[in-house]
C-alpha cells in the first residue's frame, strides 16, 4: 500500500509529495520503518530499499508484522542531484522535529516524525556525500550508545562509530526519533551519487536479520559478522593542508602505519607535488576521498585504529 | 588606519583567498564589525565598505576615544561572490554554520576559525546578517539570547525595532552565538536587501552602527538621533503565512501599520490568473518583513507583524 503522508502545494503546478510504502502480513504488531533520501545527492539507500521491498513482496508469507518504507524524504532533492532542499539552501537533517504550523519544510518534517513515531524500530540510511567513500557503519550519539548497540550488531556492518553528541545534531531525524521512544539507527555507507551493490547486499542482509531478531521475520538470513565498535579506538583524521589534486596511492580499506604516505596533492599547472599525504595513525583506511579537488582542510581520509590481524573488510 | 590580512587560504585554481580587516584607532579592542559571510551578501558588504570610509575621516579627525580599538572586516567569502553562489562552493556549507571554527577540520572551518581568533577579545560584535529567505526587512537589530549580552543595548543603535530570539540547536554553531561565549556582545544588524543594494536601508543601518559607537563613547561621528527603540520577543511577533501556492503579490509597504483584516498581499493562480488568496492581517501592528519573489509555495512566511 503506497501512501502519501504529508503534501505541499508548490508555486507552479505541482505538488510536494512524501510517500511511503506499507508492507504488512500476520498478526504481529512489530514495526520496523527505513528511511532514506534526506540528502538528494546520496543514493544507495534507493537501492536498499527496493532490494527490501521487492524481496519481502515475494516471500510475504515469512513477514509477521509491518514495514513502512519512506524512499525519499526529500524528494526535489533526489529529482534535482540538490543535497539540500532545492530552493532554500537547507539541509533537511536540521529542521527536524519540524513544526505544525511552522514553514513548509517544518510542517513536512513534522508530518514525517509524527509518521514514523510509533515504530519499534527506524533505520535511517544516509550514503556519505560525493567527496568520501565509508565503509558500511552506524554512527550512534554517545548517550543513546547503550540502548542501541545490541541493534546496531544485528545490522551486518563493518563499524559502529560512537561519537560525541553536539546541540548542533539535535535537529537531525535520528535524534528526534530517539528522544520520542523510536530506537533509530542512522547508516552512513558508500559515496554520494553512486550505487554501491555489495554494500547494498551487505545492509540487505542486516535489515532482515534486525526484523528476525525483532520477531517479524520467519525466513532464513546470511550469516551476520560483528562490527568494529569505535569506542577505546584511535580514528586519526587526514586533512589536505594544501589546494590541488589529490591522488590516493592506498585503497580503500588498506592496513596503514603511522607515518606511511597514502598519497600526494599533486598541481598540473608548476608539475609539482605539493603536498606528501602521510598516515596520522596505524589502522584501516574506512574513509578515503573520492572527488579530487581540495583546498586546505578537506578531508582525505580516516583512520581507525585496529588490533593485530583484526579483519575488517 | 591599517589594512591587513587576517587570514588566508590557497585554492587549487584560483587565486589565495584572503580575508582583510581594517583597523581604526589604537587600545582595547572595542568593536568589530563583521559583514559578507555568505557570497550573496552585497548590501551587508556595501554597508561595511561605507562604515570603513567614514571611520578613516573619524579616524583622521581625532574621533575615535582614546584606548578603542574598532575592526571592519568588510567581506569573508568573496570566492562565493565572484561565482554568484551564497555558501562556500566547493562543499555548499555556510561559514556561518561553523564556529568557533577548528584548525585541522575541514576548509570552512578553518575559515571560521581563523576569522573568530581575530574576533576574540572585543567587547562589541556586529554582524550584519541575511535571513534565509528572499524578503525585505525593516532594518532592525538582532539579539540571540545567551544570557551574556543586555538586550537594553539594543536601544544605542537607535532603529524601530531590538528582536530578541531565543536560540535554536542550530544556531549554537553560528558567529553571533560563539562571540557570546567567548564574552562579546554580539548583536545581528538586518538591512533589509540581500543580493541587491538598497540605499534607503543601507544608509539606515549606516548611521545605527555610528549611533551604537558614539552611544557607547566608541567613536564621535555626526549623527542625528534615532528612534527610542522598541524591544520585542521574536516568539511575540506574528508570522503570516501563505495558504495557498502560485504568482504572490504584496499590498504593503514594509514599516507600513496594518489593522486586523487588512489586505497585505494576494496570490494568483499562475495559469489562470484568477485570485486564489487573500492574505490578511490576523492582527494590527507593523509589517517588517514582506516576502519577495513572484513565486510563492504553500505555507510560506510571506509577512511578519509586530502588534501595537
Ligand atoms: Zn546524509
Amino acid at each position: 500500500m503506497i501512501e502519501t503522508i504529508a503534501s505541499a502545494a508548490l508555486a507552479v503546478g505541482e505538488a510536494l509529495n512524501i510517500r511511503k510504502k506499507r508492507i504488512k502480513n500476520g498478526t504481529g504488531r512489530t514495526r520496523l520503518s527505513l528511511v532514506t533520501g534526506t540528502h538528494g545527492d546520496e543514493l544507495e539507500g534507493q537501492y536498499l530499499t527496493y532490494l527490501v521491498g521487492s524481496y519481502l513482496e515475494k516471500h510475504i508469507d515469512m513477514l509477521d508484522g509491518i514495514i513502512d518504507i519512506y524512499p525519499a524524504l526529500n524528494p526535489m532533492g533526489i529529482d534535482s542531484i540538490t543535497r539540500g532542499i532545492p530552493m532554500f539552501d537547507l539541509d533537511m537533517n536540521r529542521v527536524f522535529p519540524g513544526s505544525k504550523d511552522g514553514t513548509m519544510t517544518e510542517v513536512i518534517c513534522n508530518s514525517i516524525v509524527e509518521d514514523i513515531l510509533g515504530s519499534d524500530m527506524c533505520v535511517d540510511i544516509h550514503s556519505s556525500n560525493i567527496f568520501l567513500k565509508e565503509i558500511p557503519q552506524i554512527r550512534i550519539s554517545v548517550p543513546t550508545a547503550e540502548a542501541l548497540i545490541p541493534y546496531a550488531e544485528m545490522m551486518n556492518v563493518d563499524l559502529i562509530w560512537v561519537h560525541e553528541s553536539a546541540t548542533v545534531l539535535e535537529s537531525t531525524l535520528a535524534h528526534t526519533l530517539n528522544s520520542r521512544g523510536t530506537k533509530t539507527l542512522v547508516v552512513e555507507m558508500g559515496v554520494g551519487m553512486r550505487i554501491t551493490k555489495e554494500y547494498c547486499y551487505q545492509l540487505f542482509d542486516g535489515v532482515l536479520n534486525l526484523m528476525k531478531n525483532l520477531g517479524m521475520w520467519k525466513g532464513d538470513v546470511n550469516g551476520i559478522h560483528k562490527p568494529l565498535l569505535s569506542v577505546n579506538r584511535n580514528v586519526g583524521f587526514v586533512n589536505s593542508d594544501a589546494a590541488g589534486i589529490f591522488v590516493p596511492c592506498v585503497n580503500f580499506g588498506d592496513t596503514v602505519r603511522k607515518g606511511e604516505h597514502i598519497g600526494d596533492v599533486v598541481d598540473p599547472l608548476s608539475s609539482q607535488i605539493v603536498e606528501n599525504v602521510n598516515a596520522v595513525s596505524d589502522g584501516i583506511i574506512f574513509t578515503l576521498r573520492e572527488y579530487p579537488v581540495v583546498y586546505g582542510g578537506s578531508l582525505l581520509a580516516r583512520i581507525l585504529e585496529t588490533s593485530e590481524g583484526e579483519e575488517v573488510l | 588606519m591599517k589594512k591587513s590580512i587576517l587570514f588566508s587560504l590557497r585554492s587549487p585554481y584560483r587565486e589565495q583567498l584572503d580575508v582583510y580587516g581594517y583597523t581604526f584607532g589604537h587600545g582595547r579592542k572595542t568593536l568589530a564589525i563583521v559583514g559578507a559571510m555568505r557570497g550573496n551578501e552585497v548590501q551587508q558588504m556595501y554597508v561595511c565598505s561605507r562604515l570603513v570610509r567614514e571611520m578613516k575621516k573619524t579616524e583622521a579627525a581625532g574621533k575615535i576615544a582614546d584606548d578603542c580599538e574598532i575592526m571592519i572586516i568588510p567581506c569573508v567569502n568573496y570566492y562565493s561572490m565572484n561565482i554568484g553562489k551564497r555558501f562556500w562552493a566547493m562543499d555548499n556549507t555556510d561559514i556561518n554554520r561553523m564556529f568557533p571554527g577548528y584548525d585541522q577540520g575541514e576548509t570552512t572551518q578553518r575559515i571560521a576559525d581563523g576569522l573568530f581568533r581575530n574576533l576574540q577579545g572585543y567587547e562589541y560584535g556586529i554582524q550584519f546578517a541575511s535571513f534565509y529567505q528572499q524578503g525585505n526587512f525593516l532594518p532592525h537589530v538582532k539579539l540571540m539570547d545567551t544570557g551574556f549580552t543586555d538586550s537594553e543595548l539594543m536601544k544605542d543603535f537607535g532603529l524601530r525595532y531590538g528582536i530578541i530570539r531565543r536560540p535554536r540547536p542550530y544556531d549554537t554553531t553560528t558567529l553571533n552565538y560563539n562571540w557570546q561565549i567567548w564574552e562579546t556582545k554580539a548583536f545581528s544588524v538586518y538591512a533589509n536587501a540581500t543580493d541587491t543594494i538598497d540605499e534607503d536601508s543601507a544608509d539606515e543601518v549606516f548611521y545605527a552602527v555610528l549611533r551604537f559607537m558614539k552611544n557607547r563613547d566608541i567613536a564621535d561621528t555626526k549623527v542625528q538621533p534615532g528612534f527610542s527603540t522598541d524591544l520585542i520577543n521574536e516568539s511575540e511577533t506574528h508570522q503570516v503565512q501563505s495558504e495557498k501556492a502560485g504568482i504572490f503579490t504584496s499590498a504593503v509597504d514594509i514599516g507600513k501599520y496594518a489593522e486586523t483584516g487588512d489586505i497585505l498581499g494576494r496570490i494568483t493562480d499562475p495559469f489562470d490568473g484568477e485570485i486564489i488568496s487573500e492574505i490578511r492581517s490576523p492582527i494590527s501592528g507593523t509589517v517588517y518583513f514582506e516576502y519577495q519573489n513572484p513565486l510563492i509555495n504553500e505555507n510560506t512566511v510571506c509577512f511578519k507583524i509586530i502588534k501595537g
